[in-house]
Parts: structure tokens; C-alpha cells; sequence
């Protein structure tokens, strides 16, 4: 039984250190990141903590399928929609945008710290324009920077674009004007097939009209770079290897499967699938968030502080234990904020710091029905697992029926876009679940570590350490 | 042993005089303005323009560029130092947007600053209250339920369930009446985050519920024949440190939010504030007392007790 309480404890003082590490704000190696994040893209893994809108400043945007009537949106659409949406969401440069599914016929867009958000939703909004543009000789092309990706110039459109438009988009020929071959209008297809080796490829097909105009550009150019673009970006530039006279043809490389897929979706959807609308909107200035996190952190320590107090001038000896639980469970909650990642909000602050009020609620029980069982003369022993066991039925109880609010707020968060709602909800259930951990494992394991051996029950009677 | 439930009488008048202005200004609300309370443009649908000037404003010259732009439901007000203002107005779509702000930087110069803006469509508007509603009933229901299994192994599962929702409506009512009172005094507006507080009272409130029951629960099996209500007081007052203790957490916490926290969350920490006293009180001085009154078959604790029968020792 000592033996095993050591090894909780070991265990517990190991992986409070793994939470200190992965919240102090120091460079973490990327060894260490690809541990923690795994489950993130490459290129986001990072243990920065998110910080929502209402902390950095920047745009939310509620996007809404608005069909034309008589069309009908199916789930395809909204995904080719998000699709598009997230490529332009792309262009405009912004650090870590967020582009999300909600619901049914919703897409919410996040753009922090946007400088022109007007323009910005503009872009979003508008219906793209899918070209098929020639580049020229894939031999000794004066246009060989010329890849996915780049911006270019077309005879479509080939007004020049800003700074702020182009953002991380590279212009490799800001001077050239390519040539628009066919626009895609003229396409009617576009789907992933596996070529005779099992590579994706992507299969498309012409109208009459645009197959008859395609058979005679590529008998003329067969060798040449035919680029797709789409916005002017390029979403593939590949070589014609040879005469496609039916208006059939396919697109080989070295696709994986998620690359050829949204490859043909924006081929298929050029343009948005379905036109949206704005249906919410919420810009914040920046200067406001930053003095909102300030003032927050002050309010949080002021509070937390408090409340450790609290539990050591009342609860003594086991207060002083629960507050190291506490501070346990503080690290605990940050470090998952960072590893899920939870993006934090003002509500989500506050659910962070109602639900530490929870944690030393837990430990508030289990002590109060230590001193009764102590009252009644049991040996500190045994008055303590019994407080803990007895306590327990209550804490369930009552961290139940708080998940349960939680996960009613997150249905309703989620289908509005409410950051806010969301944002507190999941700190709160977080929390909840966390503190079911530290108020009663980690509290317990140090109460018994504490309390083991004859020194231990000596404890009983120095009634001034324990509170009693 | 110092007796609770058997004064409930006074505390139901207590909760019935805290209710009662709160109803009041709700009812006043109504009647002049057609809302219990002020509704944010999440519910309503709107806009919310905040900008920054580089010297004071007068709101009505603001207020003409909305007009004139055909905009007459507008209402423009200036915070603080008057370089501040917030306009609210309709819905209104990008391209007006942006020739508004056109017509801002020609009367004002050019280096007016957007702080925030928000903006909610009239159906969306309109989903968002439904589904806040929904979510109040539904919170409401599953708790309810969840109640009524957690303590299906006492004798009337459904007087506890009932009890417990009793006091959470009492606590709804509290909340919602002082955030009345405070939209008449201040202007609060009800948004997504009223909602959220709400939610949050009420789980908070189920939560000292539990607490008490569990123990008039643990209680009853250790006392049995004893009087209900005195089984109940028992465990009011075994119970009282811990709410008493949890409660004065939950105010620091928030105490610290409010004193120090940032401006655009006060409303929301204060509502739950409130809540969180009002939960506290509701446990230990309606949820429990209902039940002893339920248990009792006397509501306001005022029927003369029966005398027990004296249990008589005699010659066999």
C-alpha cells in the first residue's frame, strides 16, 4: 500500500514537471513538439498558446450557403466551398486563420490581427474564376519559376495585385501577362481515378465546345506547360504529353491522395459551388485584446492567490496539500490548453478560473468529512480514506451535471459560431474533468504519503497543523 | 440542535421579495419596450459599429451620415472622452459599409479607426434565440433527469428532482431580474453570454443541491425514525461549512474578475456572481425546505407537530 502511494506520487511529481515544461513559454525542440502534437499538421505544431479573437484582435467571419433557387446544397458542396475558401483564406496571409465547417450550410472564418478586414470578407465572398493559361516551353522556359502556387498574371484578369492581396503569394513575373487558353466554364468534370500503378491521377473532361478548342491547342503545343490556375493562383502546372482530341484527359504527378482530391474539387468547384453570404460578423481591435489578456492575468493571479490562502489558513496542513494540487491542476489545464489545442477567449479565462473554484470544492468535501469522521475518533488513517471515499459520490454527482451544461453550451457554440459560449464551455468541462484528477488522486496521494507511519498518526493530535 | 426548515416560511418570503423587483422591471420592460430586457444583436440581429477619432465628436453630426445614407434607426453614442463612439444600425452589407466609412473620413479626416465590429443577420438572429431557449429547457431537463437517476434509491426520487428544479428556477428568476434591473439602470444588453451565465448558475446551483440531498440521502438510512425535517437540518448543518467554504472560492474568483478583470467580460462574470449567491441560497433554503414541506405535507412549516406517541415501558 506505501509502496504503491510512492509510485502514484513519483508518478504524479513527473508528469506536473512534463505540464511546467510544456506551459513555460521557452523554445521547445521540434523533437519534443512532434511528441506532444503529433496529432497536428507538421507545420502547425506548436506549443504557443492559441489565443482567440477577442485576445489578439482580428476578424470572425459566419459564411452561409445562400442557393440559388432550386438548388439544393448537399454536404459535397459545403466541403468544396471550405475548400475554396480556405485557399483564398490562404492568400490573405494572415498567421494561423482558421476555416471551419459549422453546421450544415456554414463555414466560419477566423482572420486574426487582418488589417483590412473589408476587403478581406470581400475576397472570400467572391466567386472564383478557374483558367487554364498557357506558360510555355517546359524546355529552357524563361518562365521556370513558374509553380503551384505562384500568382500570374492572365489575359482573363490580369490586373496587377497589392501587397496586402498577394500577401505570402509569390509573383514570380509581376511584368508578364500569360495567355488564357480556355476558361473553366468549359469544364465539365473533374475526378480522382488510380492510374495502372495505383497512383492518383486526376481524369476531366471537356464540353463539345471546349474539347474541340483543347484538341487544337494541344496538337500545337504538345511538350508546353499548360497551367491551371484558379484566382490566378496556380493550382497545377503541368506538361502536355500529348494530343487530347475528345475533350478526355488526365493529370499524372506525384499526388497523394489528399492533394489530387482538392485538386480536382477546385477544378470541379472553380468557382464556389453554392454563393455565400455573410451572416455574422465580428472585427476586434487589437489594443482592446491586449489590454483585455493584461487585465485578465492580474484578475486570475489576484484570484488564485486568494483562493490558496484560503485553503491554507482554513485547511492547514491538508489545505496546503489540496493548494499544491491546485497549483498541479493549473499546470495541468495550461499544458493541455497547448497540447489539444484549446484556443483561448475571455469567457474561456473565466471558465478556466470558475472551474479552479470547483477543484478546491472537491477538496472542501473530502476535508470537511475528514474533520467528521475524526470528530466521531477515528485514526487519522482511517478518517481520511474514508473522507475521500465518502466525499466522492458528491463530487461526481455535481462535476456530472456541469458536464452536462457544458456539452449542451458546445452544441449551441458550435452551430452559431459563438466563440465565446464555446470558448468558456470547454475550459469549463477541461477543468471539471482535471479536478476530478488533482482534487482527489494528487490530493490524496500527498495526504497519504503524509500521513503514513507512526510520525504520520502523531499528526492527530497537533490539532493547530491539522485545522481541526 | 439548531432548527432551519422549520422556519421556511421566512425564506420563501425572503426569495419572493428578492424575485419580485427583478419581475417588476422585467414586467415594466415589457410593457413599454415589448422585451423583458435590452437584447443584444446576437438575438436580435444588428450591427454594432465602434470607431476612434483623433479628437471629439458630436454624435449627431455622426448620427446625419447614417441618416442621409438612409439609414434612420441608427443611434449613435460617445464613450468616455468623446473620441470614442459606437453607432447601431441595421444590417448592413459590405459595400454600404464601406461607403459609409468613405463618408466618415471625408467629415471627420481620414484617420478614423475601427475598434470593433460586429454584425448579426435578422434570421440568424432569430435561430440564435430559439436555440437559446432550447438550450435552457434542454439543460433544464437533463439535469432534471440526471437527478432523478443519481437518487432512484430514495424513497421519492421525484421530490428530490423537483425540489432541485424548483431552486434552479429560483435562481433563474434572480438572475434574470437583477440583469432587468441592471438593463433599466445601465443599459446591459441580454447576449450569447447572459445565456452561457445562466447555464452555468444553473449547473452551480444543482451542484449545492446535490450536495445536501446526498448527504439527507446518507442521513436517512443512519437515522432512521427519525423526522424528516430533522434528518434535513442534520444535514444542512453538516453540509454548511463546505457551501459556505466553496461559496467563498467561487466569490473570490470572481470578486477578482470583476475588480481587476477586463471591461467586455464584467457583465457576464457579474451575472454569474449573483447566480452563484442566489444558488447557494436556494439549495439550503428552497430545495430542501420544499422537500421537507413535500415530505412534510406542510408548506410553509405552520401545522402543529403530532405529538409522538410515547413509547411505554410496562410490566410483561
Amino acid at each position: 500500500m506505501r509502496n504503491r502511494n510512492s509510485i502514484v506520487l513519483i508518478l504524479i511529481i513527473l508528469l506536473a514537471l512534463v505540464a511546467l515544461y510544456v506551459v513555460l513559454p521557452t523554445q521547445h525542440p521540434t523533437e519534443v513538439k512532434n511528441l506532444l502534437v503529433w496529432q497536428q499538421p507538421k507545420e502547425y505544431r506548436s506549443l504557443e498558446f492559441k489565443q482567440g479573437l477577442d485576445l489578439r484582435g482580428g476578424t470572425q467571419v459566419l459564411l452561409q450557403a445562400r442557393p440559388t433557387t432550386g438548388q439544393r446544397v448537399t454536404s459535397e458542396d459545403m466541403q468544396a466551398a471550405k475548400a475554396i475558401v480556405d485557399r483564398r483564406v490562404n492568400g490573405l496571409g494572415v498567421t494561423e486563420p482558421l476555416v471551419q465547417l459549422q453546421g450544415e450550410n456554414r463555414i466560419i472564418v477566423e482572420l486574426p490581427g487582418v488589417d483590412n478586414p473589408d476587403q478581406a470578407v470581400q475576397t472570400l465572398k467572391n466567386t472564383g474564376q478557374l483558367e487554364f493559361v498557357e506558360i510555355g516551353s517546359s524546355t529552357n522556359s524563361p518562365f521556370a519559376n513558374i509553380q503551384q502556387g505562384s500568382y500570374v498574371r492572365t489575359s482573363n484578369n490580369d490586373r496587377t495585385p497589392t501587397k496586402e492581396e498577394l500577401g505570402k503569394t509569390a509573383l514570380p513575373y509581376a511584368d508578364n501577362v500569360f495567355k488564357t487558353v480556355m476558361t473553366g466554364r468549359e469544364l465539365k468534370n473533374a475526378a480522382v481515378s488510380l492510374d495502372q500503378y495505383g497512383a492518383p491521377t486526376i481524369s476531366f473532361e471537356l464540353t463539345d465546345e471546349g474539347g474541340k478548342l483543347f484538341g487544337a491547342y494541344t496538337q500545337a503545343h504538345v511538350g508546353d506547360i499548360l497551367a491551371i490556375v484558379l484566382d490566378n493562383v496556380v493550382l497545377s502546372a503541368p506538361r502536355i504529353q500529348s494530343v487530347i482530341p475528345d475533350g478526355r484527359g488526365e493529370i499524372t504527378g506525384r499526388f497523394t491522395r489528399d492533394e489530387a482530391d482538392s485538386l480536382a474539387v477546385q477544378m470541379r468547384y472553380g468557382s464556389l459551388p453554392v454563393p455565400l453570404e455573410v451572416v455574422n460578423r465580428r472585427t476586434i481591435g487589437a489594443t482592446l485584446g491586449a489590454d483585455s489578456i493584461q487585465k485578465s492575468i492580474v484578475a486570475g493571479m489576484i484570484g488564485l492567490a486568494t483562493v490558496l490562502l484560503f485553503m491554507v489558513i482554513y485547511y492547514r496542513l491538508p489545505g496546503t496539500m489540496a493548494a499544491l494540487a491546485l497549483v498541479i491542476y493549473a499546470l495541468l489545464n495550461l499544458a493541455v490548453y497547448k497540447l489539444i489545442p484549446v484556443t483561448l477567449t475571455l469567457p474561456g479565462i473565466t471558465g478556466f478560473l470558475l472551474s479552479t473554484g470547483m477543484a478546491v470544492d472537491a477538496n472542501i468535501l473530502i476535508f470537511e468529512r475528514m474533520k467528521e469522521e475524526l470528530r466521531w475518533g477515528r485514526p487519522l488513517k482511517v478518517a481520511l480514506e474514508a473522507g475521500f471515499s465518502r466525499a466522492w459520490t458528491s463530487i461526481f454527482d455535481s462535476n456530472f451535471s456541469t458536464l452536462i451544461t457544458c456539452a449542451i453550451l458546445i452544441m449551441f457554440g458550435r452551430t452559431f459560431g459563438a466563440q465565446a459560449v464555446l470558448g468558456f464551455a470547454i475550459t469549463l468541462a477541461i477543468g471539471v474533468l482535471i479536478s476530478m484528477f488533482t482534487a482527489v488522486i494528487v490530493t490524496r496521494t500527498f495526504l497519504r504519503a503524509l500521513f503514513s507511519g507512526e510520525r504520520g498518526e502523531a499528526l492527530r493530535e497537533k490539532r493547530w497543523v491539522m485545522g481541526f | 440542535m439548531y432548527r432551519i426548515v422549520e422556519h421556511r416560511k421566512w425564506y420563501f418570503l425572503i426569495s419572493l421579495l428578492i424575485i419580485a423587483p427583478g419581475l417588476l422591471a422585467m414586467i415594466y420592460s415589457t410593457a413599454t419596450t415589448g422585451k423583458p430586457f435590452k437584447v443584444a444583436i446576437d438575438f436580435t440581429g444588428g450591427a454594432i459599429w465602434e470607431l476612434n477619432f483623433d479628437k471629439a465628436i458630436q454624435p449627431a453630426d455622426l448620427r446625419q451620415i447614417f441618416v442621409d445614407a438612409g439609414l434612420n434607426d441608427t443611434a449613435v453614442t460617445t464613450l468616455g472622452d468623446g473620441k470614442t463612439a459606437q453607432v447601431r444600425l441595421k444590417p448592413v452589407d459590405d459595400d454600404q459599409k464601406l461607403s459609409l466609412m468613405q463618408a466618415m473620413k471625408a467629415k471627420f479626416g481620414q484617420s478614423i479607426t475601427e475598434t470593433q465590429f460586429a454584425l448579426v443577420g435578422p434570421a440568424i438572429g432569430t435561430e440564435v434565440t430559439q436555440a437559446a431557449v432550447v438550450a435552457v429547457f434542454a439543460a433544464s431537463i437533463a439535469i432534471t433527469l440526471f437527478l432523478v437517476v443519481a437518487f432512484r434509491k430514495v424513497a421519492h426520487p421525484f421530490r428530490y428532482g423537483v425540489s432541485a428544479v424548483v431552486a434552479m428556477l429560483h435562481d433563474i428568476l434572480v438572475t434574470l431580474g437583477i440583469f432587468a434591473i441592471f438593463s433599466l439602470l445601465f443599459g446591459w444588453e441580454a447576449d450569447a453570454l447572459l445565456l452561457t451565465a445562466i447555464l452555468t448558475v444553473i449547473s452551480f446551483s444543482v451542484q449545492d443541491t446535490i450536495v445536501v440531498f446526498d448527504r439527507i440521502r446518507e442521513n436517512s438510512g443512519k437515522y432512521r425514525g427519525e423526522a424528516f425535517g430533522l434528518i434535513a437540518d442534520r444535514s444542512l448543518l453538516e453540509t454548511l461549512h463546505r457551501s459556505l467554504a466553496t461559496q467563498l472560492n467561487a466569490l473570490f474568483m470572481m470578486g477578482a474578475l470583476l475588480l481587476f478583470g477586463g471591461t467586455t467580460i464584467r457583465q457576464f462574470v457579474a451575472v454569474m456572481f449573483f447566480g452563484l449567491i442566489s444558488g447557494t441560497y436556494s439549495s439550503i433554503f428552497n430545495a430542501v425546505p420544499i422537500l421537507v414541506a413535500w415530505e412534510e405535507r406542510d408548506f410553509l412549516g405552520t401545522k402543529k407537530r403530532q405529538p409522538q406517541p410515547q413509547p411505554e415501558l410496562a410490566k410483561a
